[in-house]
């Protein structure tokens, strides 16, 4: 989700819905044991859904887990409710696009924030003993901000979720010529069984489940095609060729300036925009993410999961970016010249044939394609329907690299962990909605005084109508193309107000509740605001992202970073002119005002310093590499 | 993992272990009969064959190690 749908230079999923008519034929052919090996998938996680369900009859087991997971089992879960399908096909075509510059969004855009978690702040998620963040919001800053941060986790939930869930079918139906109703209807029928099973605890178990096929279906696609490219060494040649430009191997050198990189961003929106503010605000304080680790079954266990979480996420470009730029040396048309992918929107263009073969309407098609640096005589090719002569997206490199090496057997492997991906998103989303739904919003503004029994029904409950208003929104986004795009932007318009008044709250004894409110609700509406702007008058961009060279990647995380600014300035102006709590109400929730509890010595190797600190050589050996 | 019969990882490892055969197995007939998909490239590297063993031999590990009756509670 935070990649592809809040900052990706591949977040251009606003011509998705135009495909959904599509008439080429699928990209690859299931057969008998690729059924089998999807259709084994289903009945276990619906086996598994089953089989937890007498153990989610409490509140605490059905929303929490029980708190009873192990590190390993949290931080798998949360690296997982992250690694959607979207995830993996969208950075994938973005490292087709822009080279490792994407491995931005999985090093510099994860790890300082996934640490900061795990050492910082997660004694006071854990501590105050919060069932959510808009909860940690309610006892640290009272009611008010805890609504704002409550309704909107909700509705971002459960439109993300209609949205992935719309995205899934699409790329079902390009990929293997599903009907999106049968993608939609199945998927979010296994969702609904296992997560309303049996809680959160069927979600992390199966999130873990998804992660390892993901990893056990996507990792032969990198290895093969090294192979086939001649290790590193080859792919580099092929691509400095192809490409005449070594920018693609290059994460820091050319972001001095906006024209000098592909991706037309700059060093300082990717540490400050993308490194602090997205990230952070991502990892740190999205419900979606933090609510696996809440459920680790001690405060070392959960301050361990995203640490151990960390090592996995700085190993996925190894499964996502490679076969990206893979793809630019690898792929081929059925002529055997080098295969160009292109933007979505060229795609839907050019899509629909006429009676002799040729692009129905060939004026769009022509100039969707002047744009791109498909040869002229290709581009005649498609425009007059010969055969063989297909155009697809970036967004489509991962499976076409799966189709090039996956055979019967594999391929439904590869398959199964795009499914996965795709459920373990939408599992995520809907398990997140429930808590919100009936600790935030249901049990304080509702029904303040039913049993314990009665909150684990609303869960229950809510996860089937989250699920039913998903299933809405997908038709809707359907129909509707533009919603696509203000669906996208408003997890990064709430996150960056949530995140500066999340640390202030957490780290100054000042802050107080009018702030607290102020803060958030004047930091959503500003970035809103700045959002349409740009949307309505698109040269504004030059004016949000400080450069007439900006490119729409860089408003993201510019726009991110003037909201936190905003955001930091309210809540800090008014805390000064508004009485604060005092200090003994603040224990538990304040640094400073909290004295955490005393953690018994543990060996090296079971410290979360420790693994911390080689997560940190780690990663600040890969920036040197590939600087 | 704690509070539970089964532990997630036996979960995975009945999963890997029942891929991992059919896998293998395909890779096996497909060796066998030299029947490889026209348009799948590397056929010459057998990838079902070992893939499909590494898949298994995974999963039996966590089987045996995971089972439910070593579970811990």
């Amino acid at each position: 989700m935070f990649g592809l749908l809040s900052a990706s230079p591949a977040a251009s999923l606003g011509a998705l819905p135009a495909l959904v008519a599509l008439s080429t034929q699928p990209l690859a052919h299931l057969r008998l044991l690729d059924i089998a090996v999807i259709a084994i998938y289903f009945v276990m996680v619906i086996w598994i859904g089953f089989y937890l369900k007498g153990m989610s009859n409490t509140s605490e087991e059905f929303f929490m887990a029980g708190r009873e997971m192990t590190a390993w089992i949290a931080g798998l879960s949360f690296v997982s409710a992250n690694l959607g399908s979207l995830e993996l096909m969208g950075w994938a075509g973005s490292a087709y696009q822009y080279g490792i510059l994407a491995t931005h969004w999985y090093w510099i855009g994860a790890i300082p924030a996934m640490l900061f978690l795990g050492l910082v702040m997660m004694p006071f998620y854990y501590v105050s003993k919060t069932h959510s963040v808009p909860g940690y919001l309610d006892l640290r800053y009272g009611g008010p901000a805890r609504t704002v941060a409550a309704f909107s986790f909700a509705i971002e939930m459960i439109l993300m979720s209609g949205v992935n869930m719309f995205a899934m079918a699409v790329v079902m139906k390009v990929v293997l010529g599903w009907d999106i109703s049968f993608s939609i209807l199945v998927s979010s029928v296994a969702v609904a069984l296992y997560v309303g099973l049996g809680g959160l605890r069927s979600a992390i178990f199966n999130e873990v489940l998804q992660f390892v096929l993901i990893w056990g279906g996507a990792l032969l696609v990198p290895i093969l095609g090294l192979i086939q490219a001649g290790g590193v060494a080859g792919l580099k040649t092929k691509i400095i060729s192809n490409m005449h430009s070594d920018s693609y191997f290059h994460l820091w050198r050319d972001t001095g300036h906006f024209s000098a990189n592909p991706m037309g961003v700059h060093w300082t929106g990717i540490v400050f925009g993308l490194g602090f503010v997205i990230s952070f605000g991502y990892w740190t304080t999205d419900f979606l993410v933090v609510q696996r680790v809440l459920a680790a079954h001690n405060l070392r266990a959960a301050r361990m999961a995203p640490i151990i979480g960390s090592f996995f996420k700085m190993a996925v470009p190894f499964i996502v970016i490679l076969p990206g730029l893979l793809g630019l040396v690898l792929l081929q048309n059925p002529d055997g010249s080098r295969r160009q992918l292109v933007g979505e929107d060229v795609v839907a263009a050019c899509n629909g044939s006429s009676e002799n073969g040729s692009v129905v309407n060939s004026s769009a098609c022509s100039a969707a394609m002047a744009n791109t640096t498909l040869p002229a005589a290709y581009q005649q090719k498609v425009l007059s329907g010969a055969s063989g002569a297909e155009l697809h997206s970036y967004n489509q490199a991962l499976p076409l690299m799966m189709v090039r090496y996956l055979g019967p057997g594999l391929l439904g492997l590869g398959i199964t962990a795009l499914i996965a991906g795709f459920m373990s998103g939408m599992a995520g989303n809907v398990s997140a909605f429930s808590t919100v739904w009936t600790y935030d919003i249901y049990k304080p503004l509702i029904n303040k005084k039913g049993t314990d029994s009665h909150y684990v029904l609303v869960g229950r409950l809510s996860i089937l109508i989250g699920v039913a208003v998903s299933i809405g929104a997908a038709y809707l986004v359907m129909h509707a193309h533009g919603i696509m795009d203000y669906v996208q932007a408003l997890f990064s318009i709430f996150i960056a107000p949530l995140l500066a008044v999340i640390l202030f709250g957490m780290f100054w004894k000042r802050a107080t509740g009018l702030a607290g409110f102020l803060s958030l609700l004047i930091g959503i509406v500003f970035s809103a605001s700045l959002f349409m702007w740009v949307k309505l008058v698109p040269s504004a961009l030059a004016n949000v992202a400080l450069s007439p060279d900006a490119k729409p990647m860089a408003e993201n995380v510019f726009r991110a970073l003037w909201a936190f600014i905003l955001s930091a300035i309210v809540v800090v102006v008014v805390s000064l002119l508004t009485k604060p709590r005092p200090v003994a109400e603040l224990d538990g929730l304040v640094y400073g005002a909290t004295k955490l509890p005393r953690e018994e010595p543990v060996p090296f190797y079971k410290n979360e310093v420790a693994w911390a600190v080689v997560v940190v050589v780690i990663f600040a050996a890969l920036n040197i590499i590939f600087w | 993992m704690h509070g539970s019969r089964i532990p997630i990882w036996f979960f995975i490892g009945v999963l890997l272990l029942v891929y991992g055969l059919m896998i293998f197995g395909y890779g096996v007939y497909e060796w066998q009969t030299a029947n490889y998909p026209p348009l799948v490239q590397l056929t010459n590297l057998h990838t079902p064959v070992w893939w499909g063993g590494v898949l298994a031999l995974l999963g039996l590990l966590y089987v045996v190690k995971f089972r439910p009756t070593r579970a811990h509670k």
